[in-house]
């Protein structure tokens, strides 16, 4: 850690990657960025603010609307050696460049007999809450852990923003760092200076005895509340982010699943084939004996994303549909 | 090939094209035997009639300048430097292949060599060449890169991607259409409404030009003239080559299927790349028949040493081998 200050130093979620990018670029002259609008304009949520302006076209750079073409590049330049940062402005958009990124990002080391190097950062926004619609608010973080040979991070507060991004970049592996777009003005402690968080180890983000309640991104705050909820109720959760979800830190998860044995599982992305259903595998393969209530799942229901807040809201997972979940397992009534 | 063209090139790399030529279609007969003998698993995709292309592509490059492939990668490898122990070994998946035996044929490559990858989806690996060529620029270190691919390719939209990125950033790459005349088993006519690819650079803002594939000089002097000028800073250009592959798209087969006639098979046959040279060279007096057929000798004699050295050579072993090479250990 080269972090100098110890004072609590607030600043935004948004911020922090921005800071965190400009801070890399000074560090590193192999780093540059290459997304839609992220130059000239700062990014369509201004995430790349200021940095064109600083770094020039050379480092921050604009490129085509053409996903597929965006991690292409990242992946060319990667391979002989430089560090680059490539976004995608939606998570979305992961699909239109899947090829890239799973048959050719990902795939390169392996097909190539271990020659290829890829330090490949691709950085986008998901999660829904914004009244995006269907094709602006997915997570889609259960398709990207399919694919071995990718690493895949989603920081659900500031500092594991610079923290984990920090990482990302400095890794020597194709990697998918994912900023939540509801919580981009959130704010948290982020220290100034560049420092790592390593890649597959989860945060214990409140112990507790009754019950575990595995978070990801937006949904890890969400628990905090519903853990306020549920203290009232004379329960008391543990919640564990688990930061980097490809490669998936098990050891935390089975840990806290055989001191509390109950497991609630939440993510945004729909219950079907999400990374709940992985998440549950895994605990049951090793601490099946320490449940003493079926592994729950609270995530969205199985339809696309949808537009009206009505259905919106309805749609994502909150304190209140956690904390019901954390009943279910116990067996308990509001 | 004219013979004014001819003059103007050393007899050092007039050898070195014929030479790089008959490396290719030795290997790749025996790799083909091979296959069809069962030796070599999975796919087999012959570059067998495009020789020129890879060779005068890959001799008009430096040898610390990159190209991007193809699924039909061997002539690209063997162009750019690969040696066929590895090579061979790669086809019959042992550990002492190129891949160590994880990539097979199609994916074969040396990124050492400048190869940065054989690709097994189409038109996947030009934007690969446009990353490169971007790092080159930012670099400042004066290469270019080099995107081989087909005329299927330029129906994908990664390969639209490509090329009109390469222009709008001004990059060192040069886009090497292989024109075939067949996407995989479908005649160019039935699935692109224009007859040369090379129209299609003028919508991207680069050159395009058209050449005889089959005529390694012309391949190799349209090769040099858009190296030099990526290398001058002036951008990315597009060269087709009119060529014709004699094989299947894959496998070992070349007459009596319903998509080509046999006629048209032949009539290409006729203007085998390496046998058009040959006779050029002999009447240039620059490589006799005679001296021609040592070449051959002398590099066949190799591939069969290659051939002994990958059957011998351990397959690689799924106890450890399996799990190395997914990611890069963190050091």
């Amino acid at each position: 850690m080269t972090a100098t200050e110890t004072e609590e130093r607030i600043i935004r979620y948004n911020n922090a990657f921005n800071e965190t990018l400009r801070e890399l670029l000074l560090d590193d002259p192999d780093i540059f960025i290459a997304g839609e609008d992220v130059g000239r304009y700062g990014g369509v949520f201004q995430s790349f603010a200021g940095l064109n302006e600083e770094f020039g076209d050379e480092r921050v750079v604009d490129t085509p609307i053409a996903e597929q073409a965006i991690i292409g590049l990242g992946i060319g330049a990667a391979a002989v050696g430089l560090r680059p940062i490539v976004d995608l402005m939606f998570m979305d958009f992961v699909m239109v460049a899947m090829d890239q990124i799973a048959n050719q990002a990902a795939k390169m080391k392996y097909m190539y007999g271990g020659k290829a190097t890829l330090p490949l950062t691709i950085t986008t926004t998901g999660g829904a809450g914004l009244g995006a619609a269907a094709q602006h608010s997915q997570s889609l973080e259960a398709w990207l852990i399919h694919v071995p040979g990718l690493k895949v991070v989603y920081p659900s507060n500031p500092y594991d923003v610079k923290g984990l991004l920090v990482s990302c970049v400095r890794d020597d592996n194709p990697t998918i760092f994912t900023l939540h777009k509801k919580m981009l003005g959130s704010k948290g402690h982020v220290p100034e200076g560049l420092y790592e968080i390593p890649l597959g180890e989860a945060n214990i983000v409140r112990e507790g005895t009754d019950a575990t309640v595995v978070a990801i991104g937006m949904m890890v705050g969400e628990a905090q509340k519903a853990a306020e909820i549920l203290a009232e109720e004379g329960i008391s959760i543990e919640i564990i982010d688990p930061r980097t979800l490809l490669p998936f830190d098990t050891d935390t998860v089975v840990q806290s699943a055989k001191k509390t044995n109950r497991i609630v599982i939440v993510h945004e992305a729909v219950r079907n084939g999400g990374i709940g259903a992985e998440i549950a595998a895994q605990i049951q393969e090793e601490a099946f004996d320490y449940l003493d209530a079926p592994i729950a799942r609270v995530a969205a229901p199985f339809s696309p994303v949808p537009f009206s807040p009505a259905l919106e809201n309805f749609y994502v997972p909150n304190a209140e549909s956690i904390a019901e979940g954390v009943r279910g397992v116990l067996y308990r009534n509001a | 090939m004219a013979t004014k063209q001819q003059s103007k090139i050393s007899k050092a790399v007039l050898l070195d094209l014929h030479r790089r030529m008959v490396r290719i279609r030795l290997l790749e007969e025996s790799a083909g035997r091979l296959a069809s003998e069962a030796k070599i698993p999975g796919f087999i995709h012959l570059y067998v009639g495009e020789e020129a292309v890879a060779v005068g592509g890959c001799v008009a490059l430096n040898k610390d300048d990159q190209i991007t492939s193809t699924h039909r990668g061997h002539g690209h490898l063997v162009a750019k430097g690969g040696q066929f122990k590895p090579m061979m070994a790669e086809f019959m998946g042992r550990a002492t292949g190129y891949c160590k035996g994880k990539g097979g044929s199609m994916h074969i490559s040396d990124l050492d060599l400048g190869m940065l990858g054989a690709n097994g989806i189409v038109g996947a690996g030009v934007p690969h060449a446009v990353g490169a060529a971007f790092a080159n620029k930012y670099r400042k270190n004066n290469l270019v890169t080099m995107a081989f691919f087909g005329d299927g390719s330029t129906n994908i939209g990664a390969f639209h991607e490509a090329a009109n990125m390469a222009c709008a950033l001004h990059l060192p790459v040069i886009f090497m259409c292989e024109n075939n005349e067949y996407a995989e088993y479908t005649a160019r006519d039935r699935v692109m409404a224009i007859t040369d690819v090379a129209d299609r650079a003028v919508a991207y803002g680069m050159p395009g030009v058209i050449v005889d594939g089959m005529d390694v000089v012309a391949v190799y002097e349209a090769a040099k003239a858009a190296v030099e000028r990526a290398r001058n800073g002036d951008g990315p250009s597009m060269i087709e080559c009119k060529t014709y592959r004699f094989y299947n798209h894959a496998g070992v087969s070349a007459f009596g299927t319903p998509y080509r006639t046999d006629e048209e098979v032949r009539e290409w046959m006729e203007r085998d790349p390496i046998k058009l040279f040959e006779a050029q060279l002999e009447l240039a007096k620059v490589l006799s028949a005679e001296e021609a057929q040592a070449v051959h000798d002398e590099i066949q004699a190799e591939v069969d040493e290659a051939i002994e050295y990958a059957e011998a050579s351990p397959m690689p072993d799924p106890a450890t081998d399996m799990l190395t090479d997914v990611y890069t250990e963190v050091s």
